[in-house]
């Protein structure tokens, strides 16, 4: 295996167990809002680590170039995608007292 | 202008997207490319709004920036997850953006929400409901270090 090749499976490998270490989360994190945190950690450095390690395997070529693409897709929908799912359960708690599982006192 | 920019993105994607590179492929490629900013004219969906060709520059400095505080604050998560006690102090905070424009408002209220530990769950005109995951993590928002910085891309 040449240089390259272990730089990627590094960077792959060090993506992977931070998208296990994100799941943990989601199951460790006591309400809704504390699991979306556990979510971002694999949509930024989960998901980082393995494309930037599938770009260093891929070397300069146009499949990096998709994975650039790919990087910032995924850079500009996942706050789209939290926001619009945090502001769902903002409103639904509103409607329905605390559904979403906030502790009195959390929200100043 | 705006528009000679946005065809030539379109075109970049294009090249990517495709990886052919007959003649052939490449001036459908550059017809297409002119067509559907001719499209967007017409629809006037290309305003500095949608398309902020102008701050690019601008943006190299701030991501760079942004990505190294993605990378500090998933490692803060990545040790309450993995901690036993799992040391969590949650609270929702409100801020006020200093920003002028909506460009400018939603770049600071996605920023926040990419930070891991932080969420921006509602985006108002002068206010932002903010869930932070520690009490350190809300008082890294209420500093104002990324509100001053977003604010200082938007206005050159």
């Amino acid at each position: 295996m040449s240089a390259q090749d272990w730089i990627a499976t590094l960077l792959v490998s060090a993506g992977g167990v931070f998208c296990v270490i994100g799941a943990v989360g989601l199951i460790r994190m006591p309400t809704f809002f504390t699991r979306m945190h556990a979510a971002s950690v694999i949509e930024t450095l989960g998901a980082g680590l393995v494309i930037a390690g599938l770009m260093v395997k891929a070397g300069l070529s146009l499949e990096s170039g998709k994975l650039a693409i790919l990087g910032l897709l995924i850079f500009f929908a996942s706050p789209a995608a939290t926001h619009a799912l945090a502001k769902a359960a903002w409103e639904r708690r509103r409607e329905v007292g605390r559904d979403v599982g906030i502790p009195p006192g959390e929200d100043s | 202008m705006r528009y000679a920019v946005a065809a030539l993105a379109f075109f970049a994607f294009w090249v990517v997207m495709s990886g052919y590179f007959t003649p052939f492929l490449l001036w459908a490629g550059v017809g297409c490319s002119i067509a559907v900013a001719l499209f967007a004219r017409r629809l006037r969906v290309v305003d500095p709004e949608t398309h902020p060709s102008s701050s690019f520059p601008l943006m190299l400095r701030y991501w760079p920036w942004l990505a190294w505080e993605i990378v500090k604050s998933a490692w803060d998560v990545t040790r309450l997850i993995v901690s036993p006690r799992l040391p969590i102090s949650p609270t929702m905070i409100r801020v006020r953006p200093t920003q002028q424009s909506d460009v400018g408002r939603v770049i600071y209220a996605n920023s926040i929400t990419l930070t891991p530990g932080t969420i921006t769950v509602l985006a108002e005109d002068g206010e932002f409901l903010v869930h932070a995951i520690t009490q350190a993590g809300a008082e890294g928002v209420t500093s104002g270090d990324m509100d001053r910085r977003v604010t200082a891309f938007e206005r050159p």
